[in-house]
């Protein structure tokens, strides 16, 4: 008796699972669906909410899978099985347009949405630092120059850098090699910040952006994991640590966290959105031609997501941590979502 | 001689001393195991303390009152935010500059004017009425009214500035602000506000990926368990099988949804964040759970019983359905329902197959995007807005209500159907 039940179970349940392969190989896709960056996740999650709330189309599923992962699964091909949009908190890079063409991805409209600004926070309750870059650098390098040497860093603490620093040890708390955030920190901060000895000491180009690029690894730079939270109840907890976060954690947290100035800047909406804060990046946001028509709302959406009540100075992203681009920028994003302009590298 | 041999050998000093270590050992060991019980109640305590302290207040929600005037000209271009807005303006009329409105608006929930159209829809007759309605105010209100914004720190660094405090307080003067139960918390999808969002999707998903994994994993658990124990020769082919199935149960999970996407969304061409795939690759999982669950149930069922039934001239598949399986039965039951929990819990291999995703929809089959419970934690966890971590707490105490439950019911099935022999 019970083995019969089982068997007709069984053979139910792999009847089901066949019929469903048959039936997904013939799909075709009512929703909109985007991958990408977990920075401009909140970002489109945004959009696509407010997309879906006018009730026309069904809202967008969006997952954040990283800026280089959303890209290799946006370039896997064109047709219902692959996503739609891409967010990605750097610009595409021509390697990836070179594979998304071959795969017969051919025409891909750019969307630039606004500024991110990453911040170095501390707890509220420590002194207020302003750093500049290089002084970052030299926290946080694994080898930095001495007497015409690359040493391995023999800072411990600030004022081991400079005399007028905190004399406190240093404790940076900041999001691991795979995290966006950590792409952009390395490029403007690591990167910019690197000092010109280096370059002098090593001639090799590659061994010297190695060497500028390469945080210590003596457990003054923690990875504190992808969780920005996490960064920031861990500061709260230890006035000595600073954490590197995105901007819309600090703007959230403005009662528990105070962020360093870099360069004498602080990072304040205004200073970010105009381009005097150093440590800040464009967010993209990438549409694939092909779809449009084919997966309904994809025109729809881009409007809504470049609309000035959700991309504008006062708009709902804006809310969400964005930095609005200037007007300007703004509008040729709205162009380009308009006219789905292929871009060009 | 004897009994002086023995007087000296059980009443000597020696032989104080070793029965006092004995005792002794006894003692530190007990002592040592009360110990460790006593350490992983501390740590369950704190564990669920911190949860049940910083969620409960998710369960409640702030509303505001506004005598709105629905408006028949506003109500034809679907501006109800229009609409609530003025009621808001003439509630707190101290405040009349542009500016400062500005920020009156930002206290009502973006949501409000949908939950304000949908009674509308439901009701055309209230159009040109005057009506009192409560609706969610926007997050930031609710958590200053639950006290988790402080009025007593700089405007600054505040997530309310002066403008809007004040108004909250004429509002509260008004008893136009209440806290109530968090009906939207059990109801709807997720959402990127916190006042809007809610597990309700993300329970239908589970739901859904459960009904999968439990329609593979259990008929084919169970037949695999019964052959293996009942039919199969036992060589060397079935010891390598058996280890497998037991090497299996410890792979780590995040290598089923490797697993997954290769095989159900890469060669089948299932669609990607849909149920059906996370409960096959959820069924893979359990499998060897389920299996090697069932063969200790069915090894625990006395030969006696097999013999008796075989002597009377049953077949020996007979034998197993009639008497073997109905008495292994609880066992194996617990062994799903403790297999089927570990799969309600499991984030990492829906990873792989796009479940974890932002999803608002609230998945209506097996081929809809949705996303688990679980997961939906995870992604609350991650978001900067303060409310959240309020709900992440609120969906933890869910889904540990609801693993409870389910290990519950695995302890009572075998409670009640258990047979001791």
């Amino acid at each position: 008796m019970i083995i019969k039940k089982l068997a007709l179970a069984a053979t139910a349940a792999v009847a089901i699972s066949a019929a469903l392969t048959g039936a997904a190989n013939a799909q075709s896709r009512d929703q909109i669906r985007a991958v990408g960056s977990s920075t401009v996740f909140p970002f489109t999650t945004a959009a696509a909410e407010a997309f879906g709330k006018d009730g026309k189309f069904k809202t967008p599923v969006v997952e954040s899978t990283g800026t280089g992962g959303g890209l290799k699964l946006f370039c896997a091909g064109v047709g219902p099985q692959h996503p739609d949009v891409a967010n990605a908190s750097r610009r595409i890079k021509k390697s990836e347009v070179e594979q998304c063409a071959a795969n017969g991805v051919t025409q891909i409209t750019e969307l630039r949405i606004g500024f991110d600004g990453i911040v170095f926070a501390s707890a509220k309750t420590a002194a207020h630092a302003d750093f500049s870059r290089e002084q970052v650098w030299k926290a946080l390098a694994k080898e930095v120059p001495v007497d015409g040497k690359m040493v391995a860093n023999p800072y411990k603490k600030w004022s081991d850098i400079d005399p007028k620093l905190p004399n406190k040890e240093i404790e940076v708390l900041g999001p691991p090699p795979t995290s966006g955030t950590r792409d952009a920190f390395n490029e403007l901060v690591m990167g910019e910040g690197c000092s010109k000895e280096v370059h002098k000491i090593l001639t090799d180009k590659k061994a010297a952006e190695k060497a500028c690029l390469t945080i210590r690894e003596d457990g003054a730079f923690v990875e504190a994991g992808e969780n920005d939270n996490l960064i920031v109840q861990k500061l709260t907890g230890n006035p000595d640590a600073f954490g590197i976060f995105g901007y819309s954690f600090l703007d959230q947290n403005r009662d528990k966290l105070q962020a360093a100035n870099i360069d004498q800047v602080t990072p304040a909406y205004e200073n970010i959105a105009s381009g005097k804060y150093p440590v800040a990046r464009s967010l993209y946001v990438y549409i694939k031609n092909a779809h449009v028509g084919v997966i309904p709302g994809i025109r729809e959406y881009v409007a809504e997501y470049t609309s000035e009540r959700a991309m504008g100075d006062e708009g709902y992203l804006a809310d969400k941590g964005l930095i609005a681009l200037p007007k300007a920028d703004r509008d040729a994003a709205r162009s380009a979502a308009v006219n789905l302009t292929p871009l060009q590298l | 001689m004897s009994v002086a041999a023995s007087k000296s050998r059980y009443q000597s000093e020696e032989f104080a001393a070793r029965l006092r270590r004995r005792y002794a050992a006894e003692q530190r060991f007990k002592l040592a195991g009360m110990l460790a019980v006593t350490l992983a109640s501390i740590m369950l305590v704190v564990l669920l303390g911190s949860i049940v302290s910083k969620g409960y207040t998710a369960f409640l929600q702030t509303k505001m009152r506004l005598e709105v005037t629905i408006d028949p000209a506003l109500a034809q271009e679907r501006n109800y935010m229009a609409m609530l807005r003025q009621a808001l303006y003439a509630q707190v009329p101290e405040i009349t500059d542009r500016a400062s409105r500005r920020s009156l608006n930002e206290l009502l929930s973006s949501g409000a004017p949908y939950e304000l159209e949908a009674m509308v829809s439901k009701n055309p007759s209230l159009i040109g009425t005057k009506q009192t309605v409560w609706v969610r105010a926007d997050d930031e209100v609710d958590q200053f009214a639950k006290g988790a914004i402080s009025r007593d720190v700089p405007e600054s660094e505040r997530r309310l500035n002066d403008i809007k405090i004040k108004a909250i307080d004429t509002l509260t003067a008004q008893g136009a602000i209440s806290t109530g139960f968090n009906t939207t918390l059990f109801t709807a999808g997720d959402s990127r506000e916190p006042e809007q969002a809610g597990i309700w999707g993300a329970i239908v998903g589970s739901f859904l990926t459960l009904v999968v994994t439990m329609l593979l994993s259990v008929p084919i658990g169970v037949a695999a368990a019964v052959y293996l124990e009942e039919f199969a020769p036992k060589n060397r082919w079935t010891d390598l099988i058996e280890v497998n199935i037991n090497n299996l149960a410890a792979v780590p999970s995040i290598i089923f949804g490797l697993l997954g996407l290769a095989v159900f969304l890469g060669f089948f061409g299932l669609p990607r964040s849909a149920p059906v795939v996370g409960g096959l690759v959820m069924a893979l999982m359990t499998l060897p759970v389920i299996i090697i669950a069932s063969r200790v149930a069915l090894k625990s069922v006395p030969p006696s019983i097999r013999e008796a039934a075989l002597g009377i001239g049953a077949s020996p598949l007979q034998t197993v359905t009639h008497h073997v399986l109905p008495l292994a039965l609880p066992g194996i039951l617990t062994g799903t329902i403790i297999g089927m929990s570990r799969a309600l819990g499991e984030t990492a291999p829906l990873l792989m197959i796009g479940m974890v995703a932002f999803i608002v929809d609230i998945p209506g089959g097996f081929t809809d995007s949705a996303t688990v419970l679980p997961v939906q934690i995870f992604m609350w966890a991650d978001s900067p807005e303060r409310a959240f971590t309020e709900r992440t707490s609120a969906a933890i105490m869910v889904l540990l209500g609801f693993l409870i439950l389910m290990n519950g019911l695995a302890v009572f099935l075998r409670k009640k159907f258990e047979r001791r022999w």
